[in-house]
């Protein structure tokens, strides 16, 4: 178990590495410095401003003071938003994205997983048949329009809901069916069609000829099984929702990690990108690394526990 | 043919499955009696309807596609055909227990042997965990696997094929059953760990006083263990007799193609084996006449019209063909 988690925070770690090296180097290949755009600026105020940033120094010094400060966890000051450390404006913007996606995730695991199920025990059926047509939709219908159609109803038309913000619980309802719908049907199928493989396995039928009833078959042979690719799905959504959704942030005026992303990109915020980049993929390779956890503790052929000797099959 | 002695009688079951291409008539009209204690082999070509038998007696044919279409089963004298789903939970597992072919997919790949064994126990031996944990290691004593405390523990990827086979036994067994059904218990083994498992079975078929249905492929496995012997073709019994009976004195066309064309771990190499030409019929659409014409080199005009009833040549001893009809015979 030790081993295992260590060798995985050393792949972490090293690949954070490579991906950091990677982005500065790309930003640098970038013709143009941050303040090119700004015509007005007087000519020693720009030569402040780059010395500052220690834009002046040798390539290799600069990107040497880059990885120490990533070590201390500091990803520099913004270049537009004054006074403001990247550390900040990630901390601030992801505490709402975390909340949002997190409701989100619960939302579409649960019901993801109960439509699957429904479906695959109804195989065939009308619900079957009604609930893969949802799948199909909710995978085919972008969010943007979702997000817009059921703002425009359910916020502009009849009022149950703010248009923006996030300011209560009530807030929480648009952006959260915005934000679920693809990972339900998503889910949803996924969950079907590893259930239809699972219950027409030899082990379930074994477990019929056991005289086990077909719920406790569902529910204990069928289920852990079955749910195995949909952990291996979850895990990567995870870090995608939680990292915040530019598309609908923007549309319900959440100020979360997507929108500063976009925000970044369009202002030329060197140090923002680069720290939310690196923030990204650290998010990503942890969700990994829980969905290997998960895995491992699911799957016993997994091996990730070194057991003494026992795995010796003989004859 | 004494009916106290007599746990499970089949008769004139009809078993078929809707299918794009038609009904398929997977068993046409089988009827055998099984004693206690007794070992039955059921043997024909695969697609021949064995599966299908074995499952319907577990009531455990898919359905839909699958349906009994006609015919009665009665087990310990019970109905099974009449049993609702509840109740037949309670009599698989604990009057009848039943070992897969291929032992590599039959267990669940997460949950360790030991508990696959003491959920069997725990439902149908009113047992807590600890007498069933005490049970089950005590099974994995008596299928012979070395060390059963730490393999009461393993998953099954820990195990080899015949080990898991043993475990499979150990789970069919636990609850002592009337009825063992093995469906080509060792078709997915290692000739070498074949005779172990078999032996296994016929020793513990001996001890336990269990009756067993075998259905096998491999006619060597048929001398080795069973008492009595069923061949089937194309959803039908064709013959059916004591072992003797069938090795001996083969009556059937296909049953003696089958003895001549399936190897016997107990005969000697050199002595050829002989296919029968020709592919089994389509059991969409089986033909009118008897099923095994078109293969036959015996065939008469009326085999392709009428299928003939079972013809009794002994107390125990009957074949499906119209060479044994007293009026046909001179043909
Ligand atoms: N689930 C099923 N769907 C359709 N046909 C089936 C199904 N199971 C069995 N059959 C048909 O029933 C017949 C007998 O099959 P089976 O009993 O499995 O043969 P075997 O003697 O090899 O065990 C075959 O013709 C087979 O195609
Ligand atoms: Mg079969």
């Amino acid at each position: 178990m030790i081993r295992f988690l260590l060798r995985k925070t050393v792949n972490i770690v090293l690949s954070l590495f490579v991906l950091a090296t990677a982005t500065f180097f790309l930003m640098k290949a970038i013709p143009g410095d941050p303040f090119m755009q700004e015509k007005n600026v007087p000519d020693v105020v720009r030569q402040n401003l780059i010395k500052f940033y220690g834009f002046d120094k040798p390539m290799w010094e600069q990107y040497l003071v880059y990885l120490n400060n990533l070590i201390h966890l500091d990803l520099g000051m913004s270049m537009r938003q004054q006074y403001q450390s990247v550390s900040d404006i990630i901390a601030r913007s992801f505490t709402y994205s975390l909340q949002l996606g997190l409701v989100a995730i619960v939302v579409s695991i649960i019901v993801g997983i109960a439509v699957g199920l429904i479906a695959a025990l109804y195989h065939r059926k009308l619900i079957d048949k009604l609930a893969m047509l949802f799948a199909t939709l909710g995978i085919a219908v972008p969010n943007f329009v979702l997000g817009t159609i059921i703002q425009y109803y359910f916020a502009n038309k009849f009022r149950f809901f703010d248009v923006a913000g996030l300011n209560d619980p009530s807030d929480f309802v648009l952006p959260t069916i915005a934000l679920s719908v693809l990972p339900i049907a998503f889910i949803a199928r996924l969950t079907r069609s590893t259930m239809l493989e699972v219950l027409s396995a030899d082990y379930i039928r074994t477990a019929k000829a056991k005289g086990i009833g077909s719920l406790t078959i569902l529910i204990r042979h069928a289920l852990r099984n079955g749910l195995l690719p949909v952990v291996s799905y979850v895990g990567p959504m995870t870090a995608n929702i939680i990292t915040g959704s530019v598309v609908v942030e923007s549309i319900f005026g959440i100020a979360g990690l997507g929108k500063f992303f976009t925000m970044s990109v369009s202002n030329r915020d060197y140090t923002l990108i680069m720290g939310i980049t690196l923030f990204y993929a650290a998010i990503l390779m942890f969700a990994r690394f829980l969905t290997d956890i998960a895995y491992a503790l699911i799957d016993p052929r997994i091996k990730m526990m070194k057991k003494g000797g026992g795995g010796h099959a003989a004859g | 043919m004494n009916d106290n002695d007599t746990v499970l009688s089949v008769k004139e079951l009809q078993v078929a499955f809707r299918t794009r291409s038609g009904e398929v008539q997977g068993v046409r009209n089988v009827t055998f009696d099984l004693k206690k204690g007794e070992a039955l082999a059921i043997v024909g070509e695969s697609g021949s309807g064995k599966s299908v038998t074995a499952q319907s007696i577990m009531r455990l044919i898919p359905s839909p596609p699958g349906m009994v279409k006609g015919g009665t089963i009665q087990f310990n004298g019970q109905n099974i055909l009449k049993k609702s789903e509840k109740e037949m939970e309670a009599i698989r597992g604990k009057e009848m227990g039943m070992i897969f072919q291929d032992p590599m997919t039959s267990l669940n790949p997460t949950m360790t042997i030991g508990r696959q064994i003491t959920e069997v126990l725990i439902k149908h031996q009113n047992m807590d965990k600890k007498q069933a944990r005490l049970r089950a290691i005590e099974m994995l004593r008596l299928v012979g696997l070395p060390s059963p405390d730490q393999r009461f523990s393993q998953y099954p990827h820990e195990f080899s094929g015949g080990m898991r086979q043993r475990a499979m036994i150990a789970i069919a067994l636990a609850c002592d059953p009337t009825l063992l059904i093995a469906d080509e218990p060792t078709t997915a083994l290692d000739v070498t760990i074949q005779a172990q498992i078999l032996e296994l079975m016929k020793d513990l078929q001996e001890r336990l006083g269990t009756s067993i249905i075998l259905i096998t492929h491999d006619l060597g496995i048929v001398a080795d263990m069973c008492d009595r012997v069923i061949v089937m073709y194309a959803g039908k019994v064709v013959e059916e007799g004591t072992k003797d009976e069938i090795f001996k004195n083969p009556k059937h066309p296909y049953t003696r193609g089958l003895l001549r064309s399936l190897p016997r771990l107990d005969q000697p190499k050199d002595e050829p084996l002989i296919p029968i030409d020709g592919t089994p019929p389509n059991m969409a659409n089986p033909p009118i006449g008897c099923a095994f014409c078109d293969r036959c080199d015996f065939a008469m005009k009326i085999c392709t019209e009428v299928d003939s009833k079972m013809i009794t040549h002994s107390e125990t001893h009957a074949s499906r063909c119209w060479l044994h009809h007293s009026s046909y015979r001179e043909e």
